[in-house]
Order: structure tokens, then sequence, then C-alpha cells
């Protein structure tokens, strides 16, 4: 049975729809006989079309392309990292764990006041601080940490160092790594349990239904800050058992219950009756037809995903709680164990580029989550 | 409506002994106990560390253990604490949740009579050039990382403007030789802002008996506020132990606040969504129909219905106190139940550990319950069956 060819006019389709009606037969087959086009290729031609209308929908919505471009701005700073460090920065002075550097003052020992304090230093304090055995007259190099930007001279530090002379930029470019690598994890880990339970779920209902959703009631009712500070004591925790975690518990948990209702909205629907009538087992109908259906909400939670398990880590590194070597996280966590706490504006490269790195990382997956939410929830449009 | 909560009620139970289950197993799987803190003096024999483990049962088989303080704690008895020992963890607790609870709650009031009135407006106003900068700030606060925020809110009206106390509950120099016990004076103040509330919401009550217009209804609720904000202040200006009352709400301030802003703009960007939901039903086109006054369709008819998610939600929020307080207790050094079990874990408190995690579960659970129960009174077209 071949469906008579519809007239390719692409400029009267009405927006957002997604499904094949409104696609021209002509465009899915390339023009070729419908019989003799692999399935897949016509497949692989609906999603792409699908795919460019939610792109054309995503794309008129400001925030979620300023979400966007803040993502690909972090995507550049993790990517400049190792170029960076293979080319210009010097891994002696600039790596982000070991690296050190500092700026050397030198200073003349007097007796007594000193009358500038820039050039001179008082005995008492220079034996005090850096050496017992220095006598009036002799010269000593004091070096400064943590030590503000400097953008000349012959290993720049565009935000300065922390207190024991690594340098911030290479830290924050560094750390960006980290949390993409965790955020991928955590999300993916997320969307792929919670889609799984979900459809599960929502298919077969009675008891599976029931266990499943009892087991996510549990979960939820488990304080995830605290439970996680807890395995930080019992497992060595490195970044992708963190993620793996986080996925798990907010698999199983309340993602599941929400697409969980979306799954339910979809098995009542005729063609999911007409795929098991025409013999299509469980599997193939919950792989097949259900889960591709939950796909676009399963994305947007990933986006929000992203957001809580950066923010979690964060949190967790803030506390010292992880076995990893520099995250930003760890790097407001030394400024804390330095003194520097509260600072302010005073030591700023200490605790403002990593807190607005986190922050700022999580805002663009936040926007670009919106964004899409606007595209998979029609309602919320305001055209 | 009673099947549903005996029902509700006995799976809750059953969901609370596994979660307790599940609690106890993992802080079990921690490594070390409390000889190994207390003991660390190298000075102190070995036998003396195998007594006192004896003494504290940890010698014994795990499910012995385990059955113990099951069958204890349903009796009411949540033991000692190792870390704190002679002080029961039940006296410990019981201390440390008010604090907490009044943090969250006060900050959640705050932030939610904040956050539905500029939600509520900025969906009203929908393309105004200030639902941009709203939603924008919105964001920011609910994705800012908050421990940072915290830290350079401390920093900057605690530090640089002096405006607040840096952190802790109370100022120790104030209350040295003071006459009052500081739980007690934070316990009175408790109970006469739940007293001036209920106060409050009954003389409401009354006013919409006795009269049927809805602007008086508004001007004798708005004077029925002042006069219940400006009675509490002018019975606490009274009471003899003002400057011990003022210091409390003093060092409460900032962190209520910062808690308060966060909450704010999730709390904000909610009711926005829930009232662009509402506006499109056919009631409001009715409304309008019906020529009603703007404000009379945006706060009687929409904002009504627009509050049924934001109030769940907010008790939902409920079972992350600790989760949330943990953060903040830390950074404002604020005695509560996220550092208490903070202190705990570092010190495999296990007793103490174990008794805050509960008191987070059974905070959970009610939440749900209420979340539930609230949904259907709320909401008429909802039955509980």
């Amino acid at each position: 049975m071949i469906p008579p060819p519809i007239a390719a006019d692409d400029e009267h389709a009405p927006i957002g729809q997604t499904d094949p009606e409104g696609v021209s037969t002509r465009e899915l087959t390339g023009g070729a006989d419908l019989a003799t086009v692999p399935m897949w290729r016509i497949r692989l031609r609906l999603l792409r079309r699908s795919l460019g209308m939610m792109w054309g929908l995503f794309r008129g919505n400001r925030m979620g392309m300023l979400g966007l471009g803040l993502i690909a701005t972090f995507a550049a700073m993790a990517i400049a990292h190792p170029i960076l460090m293979a080319t210009v920065w010097e891994p002696r002075v600039y790596d982000p764990v070991h690296g050190y550097d500092a700026v050397i003052t030198e200073y003349t020992v007097v007796e007594g006041e000193p009358s500038d304090p820039a050039t001179e230093i008082s005995l008492n304090q220079a034996r005090l601080e850096m050496n017992p055995t220095i006598d009036v007259g002799e010269t000593i190099f004091i070096p400064t940490q943590p030590a503000p930007p400097t953008l000349t001279g012959e290993t720049p530090h565009f935000l300065g160092t922390d207190a024991r002379g690594r340098d911030i930029l290479s830290q924050l470019l560094f750390s960006t790594q980290a949390a993409f690598f965790l955020g991928a994890v955590a999300a993916l880990t997320t969307v792929f349990i919670a889609t799984t339970v979900g459809a599960i779920a929502a298919y077969f209902g009675g008891w599976i239904d029931g266990g499943l959703m009892r087991f996510a009631d549990l979960i939820l009712l488990m304080p995830l800050l605290p439970v996680l500070i807890v395995l930080s004591a019992v497992l060595d925790m490195s970044m992708l058992l963190l993620g793996l975690i986080i996925g798990v518990l907010s698999g199983f948990g309340g993602v599941a219950i929400v697409l969980k209702s979306q799954a339910l909205s979809i098995t009542v629907k005729s063609y999911i009756d007409a795929a098991r009538v025409a013999g299509g087992g469980h599997w193939h109908v919950i792989f097949r037809h259900i889960i591709p259906n939950v796909l676009p909400l399963s994305f947007l939670f990933m986006m929000f995903g992203v957001t809580e398990a950066i923010a979690i880590e964060s949190t967790l590194s803030f506390f010292g709680l992880l076995n990893v070597d520099m995250t930003w996280g760890i790097m407001i966590n030394s400024a804390q164990n330095n003194g520097y706490l509260l600072s302010g504006t005073s030591y700023w490269w200490l605790l403002f580029p990593a807190g607005l790195a986190v922050t700022f990382i999580c805002f663009g997956f936040f926007l670009v989550g919106r964004g899409m939410d606007e595209v998979v929830n029609p309602r919320l449009r305001s055209r | 409506m009673f099947k549903f909560l005996a029902g509700r009620l006995a799976q809750m139970a059953i969901l609370f002994v596994v979660f307790l289950s599940l609690v106890w197993l993992l802080l079990q799987a921690m490594p070390g106990d409390i000889s190994d803190t207390l003991t660390a003096n190298p000075a102190i024999p070995i036998e003396a560390r195998a007594e006192l483990r004896a003494q504290l049962g940890l010698d014994q088989p795990l499910f012995v253990q385990y059955f113990t303080y099951i069958t204890n704690f349903f009796r009411g008895e949540m033991g000692a604490s190792f870390s704190r020992y002679p002080q029961e963890v039940a006296d410990i607790l019981w201390t440390a949740l008010p604090r907490t609870l009044v943090l969250f709650l006060s900050a959640t009031l705050l932030a939610f009579w904040l956050g539905f009135k500029s939600g509520k407006m900025i969906a009203w106003g929908r393309g105004e050039r200030s639902e941009q900068g709203l939603i924008v700030s919105g964001i920011f606060l609910q994705t800012v990382f908050y421990p940072w925020f915290a830290i350079v809110m401390l920093w900057f009206f605690g530090f640089a403007l002096g405006w607040f106390p840096i952190g802790r509950f109370i100022d120790a120099r104030l209350w040295q030789g003071s006459p009052y016990n500081a739980n007690d004076v934070f316990g009175q103040m408790i109970v006469s802002v739940i007293v001036v509330t209920v106060l409050y919401v009954i003389g409401r009550f009354l006013i919409k008996r006795f009269s049927n217009n809805l602007l008086t209804q508004i001007r004798f609720g708005q004077g029925l506020a002042i006069l219940a904000v400006g009675g509490l202040l002018l019975f606490w200006w009274l009471n003899p132990a003002r400057d011990y009352v003022a210091d409390i709400a003093h060092h409460t301030m900032l962190p209520v606040i910062t808690l308060a802003l966060v909450a704010f703009g999730a709390i904000m960007l909610l009711t926005r969504a829930a009232m662009l939901e509402t506006l499109g039903e056919d009631y409001i086109l009715t409304a309008r129909a019906k020529g009603l006054p703007d404000w009379v369709i945006r706060d009687r008819h929409a904002a009504r219905n627009a509050m049924l998610p934001v109030t769940t939600s907010l008790v939902l929020a409920l079972a992350f106190v600790i989760g949330g307080g943990i953060v903040t207790e830390t950074i404002f050094s604020w005695p509560g139940m996220g550092l208490i079990f903070l202190q705990a874990i570092a010190v495999s408190d296990l007793p103490l550990a174990i008794g805050a995690l509960s008191i987070t579960g059974v905070l959970a659970l009610f939440g749900h319950l209420l979340a539930d129960v609230l949904y259907a009174m709320l909401d008429p077209r909802i039955r509980i069956t």
C-alpha cells in the first residue's frame, strides 16, 4: 500500500507539528518510490525534520539562546585548558594542582619601624616571619600570596594566584572539564533510568507500577545532601562515582514519577493498541513506541539534571568531601581553609571567579531547559 | 476520607521503618566508630578501648545492635549521644529542631509573600520590560551557587556594612551573666508569634463572617495585620528580656534573608507559570465578561487557583529542611539540625546522626501527606476517596 504523494509545500505545514502527517512523502523518500527506500532512512529524515522544527522554535527563545551561548563559552573554556597547557603555559607554574608562582618583593631589613613599608621591613618581623638568623642591613625576598592579577611579565596570571601560589585562571578552566563530565554522567544516568522506569511502570501497571512507585517514594524521603555526605565517608568518591550516584538517586526518585505520568498519557493512545494488535511484543511497544514519545520530556529533565548535579558536586567539594584534584567547589574550599572567606572584594579573585562559574554554568543549563520546556509544552509558548 | 487517612498512615509507617533501617545501615557502613575519636590519645591502653566499645554496645553482632536500636526507637528511646555523653539525643534534637524550623519557616513565609506577589504581577503584565528583568533575576537566584551566595551575603551585610552579626545564634558577651536562658527566651518568642498568628487568622475569619463587601474585608484585614505586628512588637518592647530578644532576632535576620532570597526566585517563577496557565481558563473569560474589575479577576479568581501548585511545592520542601540547613547553618554557624548532623557524622556519633535523619524522614512523610490533603482542601474538584 503506497499512499498517494502529497504536494510538497512546507510553508503551510503547521508549526510545531512533528508527526508524519504534515510531512510530504517526496521529502522523506528523496523523490524515489516509497517502497524502495529503506525504513531507517525515512526514520532518519523524520527525526532530522522534527529536530529542525524544534530548533526553529528554540531559536525564537532569546533566554534559551543566551543559555546556549553560556554553555558554549564554558565548553570553549574546557577545551582551551589542555591546549594552553600544551602550548603557552609551563606546567611547573600553571598546573592547576601542583603549579607554583609568586610575586617576589625585595625588602631591606632595618632596625625599629621601617620608614618606607614598601621596601623596608623591621628586624623583628623579618626574624619572626621569615628567617630567624637574619641581621640588619641584609636584603630579604618575600613572596606575596595570594598575588593579585598581573597582566604583564614573564608569567602573567590574569586572575591572580591562590594562597598556595597556583594560577586561578588555570584552575578555573581545568574545573570546567570536571563539571561537564559530572553533569553529563549524572544527567545521562538519571534520564536513562527514569525513562525506562517510567515507561515500564506506565505500561505494565499493577504491582510492577506499585513497587516502582513506592521505591520512588522511599528515594524521595532520602535527603540527598546528607546521604551523599555519609556516602562520601563510606566510598572513595570520584567524579564518575558521584555522577552515577546522583543519577541513580534522582533517576529512581522524582524524575521517574514525572516521566511515568507522561508515559501513562501515551499508553492510552490508540496507536499503542494498534501496535499491540499488529503483534508487537511488550518490549517492542515500550522501546519503539512509548520511550521515543517520552524522550523530549526526558531531554528537558537532562538539562535540569546537569544543573542540580553541578550544584551538589560543588557543595560537596566546598565541604572538602570529594576525592578529586580541583573543582570550583575546592577553589572556594581552599580560600576558606586559608582564611580568606570574608575577604570579599579585597581578594576578589579567590571567591568570585569560582562562585560565578558555578552559578553561570547552572544558569546556562537552566535557561536551555526552560527554552526546551517551551518547545515541548506548546501551552507555554508566547506565540 | 477517614479510610484514605488510615491507609496512608499505615503505608507511611511501613515506609518509615524501611527508611530508618536503610539510614541505620548506611551510617553503620561508615568506617571506624566513636572509640577512634574518643581514644585518640596513644596513652590510653587497648583494654580501655575495648571496654568503651563494650559499654556502648559496639562489640555486639550487627543484627543485635539493629534490633536493639529499632525496638528502643519505637519505645521512644533514641539513646544517649556518644560524643556529648550523657546528653540524650532527644534533648539535643529538641533544642536544635526549633532553631532550624524557625529559620526555614520564616524564610519560606517571607519568600512566599514576596514571590507570590511579584509572580502574580509579572504574569498579569506579560510582555512588560520589568518582566524580563524579574525573570532573569529569579532564575539567577534559583541557580546561584548557594554556599558562595551565603558567603557573599555574610561578607557584604555582616562584614563590609556591619549591619548584622557575623554568624552564631547569640552574642556571648551580652548573655554572660544574664538571668535568662537563651533556649527559654527563644521558646517564648516562638510561642508569642504562634499566638499572634492564631489570633490574626481568627480575626480574618470573623471579618469574613460579618462583612460581604470585598473592599471592607481587605481594609479590615490590613488593619488587623498592622495591629498584630504592632502588638507583637509592643509586647516584646515592654518585656524585661527586651535586649536579649532583640539579640536573638538580630542574629536570625541575615540567614533568613539569605534563605528567603534563594527561595524567592523559585517561588516567583512557579507562581508565574501557574498564573499563566490559570489565566487561559474559561472562568477567567467569564469573570471578564461579567465586567469585574481587573484586580478582582487577578487576585480573587486567578491567583487563588495559581496558589495550588505553589503551596504544595512549599509543603514538599519540608523534606529538605536538613539538607538545605547543612549549608546555611555551617556558613552562619547556626546551631541547628544541619550543623548537629554534620558534627555527629564527623565523629561517627551514630545515635545522634540517625536521630537527626529520622526527624527529616518524619517531616518529609508528613509533608507529603499534608500536601495531598491540602490539595484536596484547596481544590474542590479533587476528591479523596
